[in-house]
């Protein structure tokens, strides 16, 4: 084909992209490549894999579509887009269960090739929608993918199976073109990915480079998108997805505290990446153990923190369910461990792969006896890594198991993270006891120091010979005890370290007005939303804060103070309430909420209409 | 770090024992503390792991380090502190509840792993602790106060569960029966990998004399076999009778009258079929074996997880986590 005339570019701040198909298309690698290639140009970016539970559902079924959605920016960015600027539907189905999200006046980019009787019908159209007008509210490209990809593909002389397994490198090329991004990164990944089967790598090339040249040279596309560089913070970045940080975050902490990391955990969507993620690092003395079920991990991860292990369990909303009888076991005994809950949708086995905040009430009440912890959240995924530091400074310095929770967003989605120096991290200094502190007779395991935490002896020490377990026991000496007064007291003083924690967590910073007409409150994954919507407020001169909870207990010190200092506060999480009733019960204050269990994250918009809606004192 | 050899006290602890008077567990507990005397075992680097049950309370009486956990979870736990910290001696204490019942499951994956732990299994076939309810190993028709009418189930043969599990080490021994006990106990400690052993013991309040047949000295020498490696299976007061092989069929037979010693099955700890097969060996049909029935070496899980550990650093080198974070794709932004 002749070069044609160069063709226009248009400059956006930002831009959403959606690849969608069939789970066997590829969807999630075209996508991840997208984020990469976008990240290294200099964009801030954000990601929402979002995936069928079921490996390969029936081909060209709506329950067998797979969607990656990748926000990326000129500005600073935390959420992945609510609407999406540009589609690319590989199938009817992906057609059909994806659209809705579609800006009016948006990029539709059609596979025409999969629009068969069949594909239609197995999709449920009643009607094909590339005739008549049911897309007449977007610019739709029609595009026959299978087709242009099978006829680039041609010289690697693959069959036509894995010809047409092509068409994810094809249809990004086409994207990479209308968003003018560079090739070379994922050119590189290919021969890198491939570079056992060369035949594989030369028809994702070849691919990927028709996908391109169809976008520059065929009169379909008008015109380009510039999206440029963001002006991030200086420093080293990489894109990483809230478990992988989770994982390294992990492997951190066991270093500064100078200690092998013992991860007990039985697989779990959407937490099994940590555990894999974990089993590649045993040059780390990394001590991964798939146990035979929830229990039997937080279990073996009980015992590897008596002997000393910087010791953690993971899983999901069902598996904690599962493991909560352990926990209490690890508070009544006072073992750091720590207790990283991916949440997903439920009840019971609910959602798997869709994120929701709704096991709050479960990691915060949910055992028997009076028997609290320190829970913190994630807010991004490369908080993930600063969180799973913190969480294990706090067990291990106040000898208690600490819950982490991450949701299966986090999780999964990815954003540049901006490499910390890992010379800068502040070490964990954890002082095993050597010698009897009792001059007065045995070792006295549950002697507290000023923070309220009781020594850590290990198995192997001479002279420090004890006994624990999950009976009440006897202040100081451990020893079992079913005197009254001494079981109430233990109660409150376990009590009494958990809030000490808030101590070395400190106040919280408000963003945006330190006092105002409205307050909105996030905790975990629902910072992003939140706190874009609460900045595009601030600069519109509206009068709101922002407080993003980490620690959710204990809460910040100076909560009452925080709350105090706006007229109305606004609680935003993905279930129907669960932090807001503890604000309400703990500072009798009549906070409102903003709620979502639909498995899915909130968009700015939602903050943001409920937000002036407040303001406006219509709410 | 002890100049004098220890002895049996040096492994009281400063505890009261709160088990019924006239308990087995007295018995296993004395034996325990004489035979940890013996071995010249060091405190510190001793662990009594338990879940929950009479048989539970064992680690507070023993002045080494201890956890008494939760119900059935001892497995894991002691697990992951021998994962943790291999150069420790674990010892596991569980019960016929505890361990065939609500932990069954732990029970089973911690010896097909082989970890290197002792796992002591109380058996009086009954709830104690809870006040007598039948037990995984109470036999069919038991009246108990959960089953007025006789219970249902049949009950579970800890020594085949054991068996199936891959056990590398599978032994019996009965709570009175102290200097044989002390050998089983002895043994255990010494075999690398997890060693289970079965232990008859009488619960006198909830179900007395369940094992009388096998520790009344009137009757006993007729209703157990003691199985040693290499040797024939005698029993009896007068040692007249054997247990004679006839193809797969046990058969008891008398010595004399043309059967010899050379007719009598010949116990081998190294075979597993023949391991199983005397876990068949039932009272009242046959006297019951006690002894090691299978004792194999293989490879102990948590050894096997640091020479993982120690290959991955031989080809990666001690990781570096400076590395590690900036794995993938980079770039500066300036």
């Amino acid at each position: 084909m002749p070069a044609a005339t160069p063709k226009p570019t248009e400059s956006v701040t930002s831009a959403t992209v959606r690849f969608a198909g069939d789970s066997g298309d590829g969807m999630q690698l075209a996508g991840t490549q997208f984020t990469h290639t976008s990240a290294i140009f200099g964009n801030d970016v954000s990601t929402l894999p979002d995936f069928p539970a079921e490996i390969r559902a029936p081909a060209g079924t709506l329950a067998g579509v797979s969607g990656f959605q990748i926000n990326f920016s000129s500005r600073d960015i935390h959420t992945p887009g609510d609407r999406v600027d540009a589609l690319i539907a590989m199938n009817p189905a992906a057609l059909k269960s994806n659209l809705a999200d579609l800006v009016e006046g948006g990029i539709l980019i059609i596979n025409v090739d999969e629009f068969t009787e069949a594909n239609l019908k197995r999709a449920k159209w009643d009607h094909n929608p590339l005739e008549g007008d049911t897309l007449h509210a977007y610019r739709v490209y029609e595009v026959p993918i299978t087709r242009h990809t099978m006829e680039a593909v041609k010289p690697t002389g693959l069959g036509a199976k894995e010809a047409s397994r092509c068409k994810n490198f094809y249809a990004l090329g086409m994207v990479f073109w209308l968003y003018d991004r560079p090739l070379d990164t994922t050119l590189g990944w290919i021969d890198k990915k491939f570079s056992r089967r060369e035949e594989i790598a030369e028809a994702n090339t070849l691919a990927l480079r028709a996908g391109y040249s169809f976008g520059d040279t065929a009169e379909m596309f008008s015109v380009q998108y510039a999206v440029t560089r963001a002006t991030l913070p200086a420093g080293t970045y990489r894109n990483v997805t809230g478990n992988q940080a989770l994982a390294m975050g992990l492997v951190a902490a066991a270093r500064l505290s100078d200690r092998p990391l013992f991860y007990g955990s039985y697989p779990i969507t959407p937490a099994s990446d940590i555990l894999h993620e974990l089993s590649s690092y045993k040059h780390f003395d990394v001590r991964t153990f798939q146990a035979e079920d929830e229990i039997a991990a937080v279990c073996s991860a009980i015992g590897a923190g008596f002997g000393g292990a910087l010791a953690a369990t993971g899983s999901s909303g069902p598996g904690i369910a599962l493991k909560q009888e352990a926990i209490g076991l690890g508070v009544m005994t006072e073992l750091p461990l720590l207790i990283i809950d991916v949440q997903r949708a439920g009840p019971s086995t609910g959602m798997p792969t869709k994120p929701e905040q709704t096991d709050l009430w479960q990691v915060l009440l949910g055992r028997n006896g009076e028997c609290p912890l320190p829970v913190v959240a994630a807010q991004s995924p490369g908080d993930c890594f600063r969180t799973a530091i913190e969480a294990a400074r706090v067990a291990m310095q106040y000898m208690t198991p600490v819950v982490i929770l991450s949701d299966g967003f986090l999780a999964n989605s990815s954003e540049p993270w901006k490499i910390p120096d890992v010379d800068g991290l502040e070490k964990i200094e954890i002082r095993h006891a050597v010698e009897n502190n009792n001059p007065d007779g045995n070792f006295l395991p549950y002697l507290r120091n000023e923070r309220g935490s009781r020594p850590w002896a290990l198995p192997g020490t001479p002279g420090l010979e004890h006994r624990i377990g999950g009976l009440s026991k006897d202040d100081r000496t451990g020893n079992v005890s079913y005197d009254p007064l001494n079981h109430e007291k233990m109660i409150h003083l376990r009590a009494g370290k958990v809030a000490n924690v808030a101590d070395s967590v400190g106040p919280q910073p408000v963003f945006g007005e330190p006092h105002g007409k409205l307050l909105v409150i996030s905790w975990g994954g629902t910072y992003g939303p939140v706190r874009t919507a609460v900045a595009d407020a601030v600069d519109a001169g509206k009068s709101v804060g922002h407080l993003h909870l980490r620690w959710l207990n204990p809460l910040p010190s100076d909560l009452t103070e925080v709350l105090d200092s706006f007229e109305r506060v606004l609680i935003c999480e993905m279930n129907s309430g669960q932090l807001q009733l503890l604000i309400r019960g703990r500072y009798c204050l009549d906070a409102a909420g903003l709620h979502k269990v639909q498995g899915r994250p909130f968009t700015v918009a939602e903050v943001a209409e409920r937000m002036d809606a407040m303001l406006e004192g219509q709410a | 770090m002890t100049a004098v050899a220890p002895t049996a006290k040096d492994f009281k602890s400063d505890q009261e024992i709160r088990w019924c008077p006239g308990c087995g567990d007295y018995a296993i507990l004395k034996q325990m503390q004489k035979v940890m005397a013996d071995l010249k075992a060091e405190r510190h680097n001793t662990v009594f792991v338990s879940g929950i049950g009479c048989s539970s309370r064992f680690p507070y009486y023993m002045n080494t380090y201890g956890f008494h956990t939760i119900h059935g979870r001892g497995p894991a736990v002691a697990t992951g502190l021998k994962v943790a910290r291999p150069e420790l001696d674990v010892w596991l204490i569980t019960g016929d509840g505890d361990g065939l019942s609500i932990g069954a499951g732990h029970l089973v994956h911690t010896m097909r792993r082989n970890v290197d732990i002792n796992i002591l299994l109380f058996n009086n076939r009954i709830y104690g602790l809870t006040k007598g309810q039948y037990s995984p190993t109470s036999e069919v028709g038991k009246k108990t106060k959960s089953t007025p009418m006789g219970s249902l189930d049949t009950p579970i043969n800890p020594l085949q569960v054991a068996l199936a599990s891959e056990a590398a080490f599978v032994g019996r021994c009965i709570d009175v029966d102290g200097k044989h006990q002390q050998e089983m106990l002895k043994r255990a400690a010494a075999f690398r990998g997890t060693a289970f052993l079965e232990i008859y013991q009488d619960c006198n309040v909830y179900n007395h004399m369940a094992w009388e047949y096998a520790t009344d000295r009137k009757i006993k020498a007729e209703n157990i076999v003691v199985i040693e490696h290499g040797q024939p299976l005698i029993f009896g007061a007068e040692r007249n009778k054997g247990i004679h092989l006839d193809g797969l069929k046990p058969r008891i037979v008398e010595l004399g009258n043309g059967v010899g010693v050379d007719d009598l099955l010949v116990h081998d700890e190294t075979d597993a079929t023949l391991a199983y097969l005397l876990t068949q060996l039932r009272y009242p049909d046959f006297p019951e074996p006690v002894g090691v029935f299978h004792a194999v070496e293989r490879p102990c899980y948590e050894k096997a997880v640091a020479e993982q550990i120690a290959a991955a650093r031989e080809k990666k080198g001690e990781g570096d986590l400076k590395a590690l974070i900036h794995g993938g794709d980079t770039w500066i932004v300036e």
